[in-house]
């Protein structure tokens, strides 16, 4: 096998695949938006009313609603906004009366920063684990590490969430119960307060992810090829790393890239009960005060990353797997 | 009224003996052992935060952002923590015919920039109400302010469409705070006890010790960080874990939490917040008076009292009125659960049997857990309810007062003139009950423009007894606002205005560390 040949002819063999999936991705994003606008359009009140709240008049109203442009038609609206996201402004927020990017380069990076380290922390965790149990099948390590993941996949998040709080913050004293996220905090002040999120979500996302790497590896050890390997005197270790891997990395990767994208807009719960300043919570703050340019931008944000994993996870597999680029 | 009177047999016990200490002594002031300290930072949790979060006092919506008003900026007049109206930024607030009201500054007081407070800034700032680009929350109140013009360089004239003898309460709002003249909007730059540092919306407000505050020696803590914990089991645990050093809005149960705890304590603020059941005078079958009565009698205030609130409540008597209130009328006799009475109503309107749907949701506190409790006791008597929980997302925009029977929460108003006008009077738009009583009417305007203490509370005692007669609202109980903070945070007495003493505890609270 040539070495240096085989990548070129498999990221060109990818290309026109990649090509076409960004295409089929813009589709959607243009029918989820379309769908957001639609549905938050049949939610009761508008932000002018939500910013006002209940002492308004219907005076002050009308004017506010003039003032954020929510007197024009829905339709006239949408296009307005599709033409502006389409040169890359997604418009003001209505009630915070600040441009969309602002807001959410605000809380963008803390979600990125929790996502970011719990993939660092959950990804390996769940091969470690998921492989562990596969070699092991059926002896007394793959049964408890299966134990393990079921009953942690089974628990709720806002469950995890409180006991951690109550055993590491309330009566150990030893991390803070809530995520203070900011500017002029340090890098271990910001390690200290994410260290209870992160162990949140490592938990909920880490099980899914190893129990379909346990699957994945396991389906691939009973290959006959698995077998001829063994006859040919290969050693186990090179036999799962060099001849398994490859063939079961695309469940996994698939695995793992829809676990990942759940941790920026999944992480509403975690990002409630540690008051974490994050995406998801600004998201649900924009649906609750009506903010549409806001809500859209982080629809958008959230449908763009879930895509692009899909993307990456497809990419790898092929990549990773010569048999998938052939067809 | 006593100083004493916002403290429970329970909340006392609750707040030990540091907090006890300081209700022998109101004000925690003039005692050797307890003379605050400066220095101290703190972080204080809150219930909300939003995008919507304001620096602007006129659009203060929440707890969070009058908070954080009372911290960057002064009002004209002050609520004390004896209960009456003192004088702030004005060093006198006269009127002869309470239409034409003379303010004269205090003379040399500073705006965080360094520019001095005169007349400019105080007409700027009642002015600015009425402009609807502000979208400031008390432009209906502001109407009544015909003119307001400067006086020379330290005297305002306040001229009223009618007279108002309020005026001295009303300026002492959130929303009235003193803003600085010439600046586009409102920056976080005014006379108050401490300095904006980093305004964050929907996630924190950092405010640090204003060394050229007028008042000498305060405020005493070095700076204070407010943010929001929206979910109450987190904000608990948050003040537990000695993250946060307050939390405001606790829950009943989690006084279980707290109390045992040595080092936390709670405050126990009785005020005039209630949950009532609206029904609707202009449609049947809610119109019939004896439904009204029916429904009245059918409810056992002490249960809800204990059972929702553990106790942290005062019995009410529907009306509006709490008992600690100055204006409060005791001669009213106290409606109890009485079942006869009730179903002897039922019969009389002729509704035994009807199935009658009843709106409730969590945005009303309290009103799932009273409407289950008075379905119960309604089927006894003949009245069959059906209750709708509704989503507390746009529940006051879509079903509060829009089915003949609901529920709604109204938080305590500064002036028995404002609850009234805003919520009783026959055109008011929160006339949750429509109910439509000239007299009311009249004796509004009357006790508005009197001088006279005791004819007022006379006034106001027969308002609230047309209230308890004829208006449409079943008030089972007035709702204690539970606050905890770590009991080295001293100087915290409640103030019946609204938790965290009126959201103003910034300037009297210190750190003994």
């Amino acid at each position: 096998m040539s070495a240096p040949a085989a990548p070129r002819s498999a990221i060109a063999g990818v290309m026109p695949m990649i090509l076409k999936r960004i295409g089929v991705a813009l589709l959607t994003l243009l029918l989820v938006s379309a769908v957001v606008f639609t549905i938050s359009g049949l939610l009761p009140g508008d932000a002018a009313q939500e910013t006002l709240g209940q002492s308004a008049t219907p005076e002050q109203v009308a004017a506010l609603r003039h003032e954020m442009g929510l007197d024009r038609p829905a339709a006239t609206r949408y296009v307005e906004w599709l033409s502006d996201i389409v040169q890359g402004d997604p418009g003001r927020s209505l009630v915070a009366n600040m441009p969309v990017k602002e807001v959410i380069a605000g809380r963008l990076p803390n979600s990125l920063m929790l996502a970011g380290i719990t993939a660092l922390v959950s990804v390996p965790l769940a091969l470690l684990i998921g492989i562990t149990a596969a070699i092991n099948r059926g002896g007394l390590l793959d049964r408890g590490l299966s134990l393990m993941t079921l009953s942690l996949v089974a628990v709720p998040e806002f469950l995890i969430a409180t006991l951690a709080v109550l055993v590491f913050s309330v009566t150990l004293l030893w991390l803070p119960s809530i995520a203070l996220v900011s500017s002029d905090a340090t890098w271990s002040q910001t390690l200290r307060s994410t260290a209870l999120p992160v162990l949140t979500l490592t938990i909920s996302v880490m099980a899914q992810m190893a129990r379909m790497t346990r699957a994945a590896v396991a389906d691939q050890l009973d290959r006959p090829y698995v077998e001829m390997a063994h006859l040919k005197g290969v050693p186990f270790r090179r036999i799962v790393l060099y001849h398994v891997m490859p063939n079961a990395i695309g469940p996994m990767i698939n695995a793992i890239a829809l676990s990942l994208s759940h941790l920026l807009g999944g992480a509403i719960i975690v990002e409630t009960i540690f008051n974490f300043p994050g995406l998801a919570s600004l998201m649900v703050n924009a649906v609750t005060s009506r903010d549409m340019p806001l809500l859209q931008a982080c629809a958008m944000i959230f449908c763009t990353a879930y895509l692009l994993l899909m993307l990456v996870a497809d990419v790898v597999a092929i990549l990773a797997n010569p048999r998938l680029r052939a067809q | 009224m006593s100083a004493d009177w916002p403290f429970t047999r329970r909340g006392l016990l609750g707040t030990g003996i540091a907090s006890a200490g300081m209700l022998a002594l109101p004000g925690g002031k003039s005692d050797a052992l307890a003379v605050p300290k400066r220095g101290g930072s703190i972080r204080v949790a809150m219930a909300a935060s939003s995008t919507n979060d304001a620096i602007d006092p006129a659009k203060g919506a929440i707890a969070t952002d009058y908070m954080r008003h009372f911290c960057l900026y002064s009002g004209l007049t002050r609520m004390e923590t004896d209960l009456k109206v003192k004088l702030d930024l004005a060093e006198r607030l006269e009127s002869a015919d309470r239409i034409t009201w003379h303010i004269a500054l205090r003379k040399g007081v500073q705006f965080h920039d360094g520019a001095e407070l005169t007349s400019a800034d105080v007409v700027h700032s009642l002015r600015r109400h009425d402009d609807p680009k502000i979208g400031s929350k008390v432009a209906g109140i502001a109407e009544q302010f015909a003119e307001v013009r400067p006086d020379g360089r330290y005297g305002v004239v306040l001229r009223l469409t009618g007279a108002n003898a309020d005026i001295p309460a009303l300026l002492s709002q959130a929303h009235f705070l003193i803003v600085r003249e010439g600046e586009a909007k409102p920056t976080g730059n005014g006379t108050g006890p401490y300095r904006l540092a980093d305004f964050k919306p929907s996630v924190r407000t950092v405010v640090t010790r204003n060394p050229n505050y007028y008042v000498p020696g305060k405020p005493y803590l070095e700076r204070i960080e407010i943010i929001a914990i929206p979910d109450e089991v987190s904000r608990v645990n948050a003040l537990l874990a000695g993250d946060v050093h307050a939390a405001i809005a606790i829950s009943p149960l989690s006084t279980r939490r707290i109390e045992p705890r040595p080092g936390y304590s709670v405050m126990t603020t009785g005020s005039g917040l209630f949950t009532d059941l609206v029904m609707q005078l202009d449609r049947l079958p809610t119109g019939n008076p004896d439904f009204v009565k029916a429904i009245q009698y059918a409810i056992d205030r002490p249960l809800i009292k204990r059972a929702l609130y553990r106790g942290y409540a005062t019995i009410a008597n529907d009306h509006p009125i709490p008992p600690s209130h100055r204006y409060f009328n005791p001669d009213i006799p106290q409606r109890t659960l009485d079942l006869d009475r009730a179903r002897w109503h039922v019969r009389r309107s002729g509704l035994t049997g009807v199935r009658l749907p009843v709106y409730c949701s969590t945005a009303a506190p309290g009103s799932v857990d009273m409407a289950s409790v008075l379905q119960e006791y309604a089927s006894r008597v003949g009245l069959e309810l059906a209750i709708n929980r509704m989503p507390a997302d746009g529940y006051y925009a879509t079903h509060w007062m829009k089915h003949p029977m609901t529920f709604g929460n109204t938080s305590p108003r500064p002036t028995a003139d404002m609850l009234f006008t805003q919520f009783f009077r026959s055109d008011a738009s929160w006339n949750e009950s429509k109910w439509n009583n000239p007299r009311f009417d009249q004796l509004l305007i009357e006790a508005r423009g009197e001088a006279d203490e005791s004819r007022r509370k006379e006034l106001y005692g027969e308002m609230q007894r047309l209230i308890h007669d004829h208006c449409g609202l079943a008030i089972p109980v007035f709702i204690n606002m539970l606050d905890a903070h770590d009991s080295r945070l001293k100087g915290m007495t409640a103030l019946p205005f609204g938790g965290m003493m009126g959201y103003r505890f910034a300037e009297y609270a210190w750190w003994d560390a």
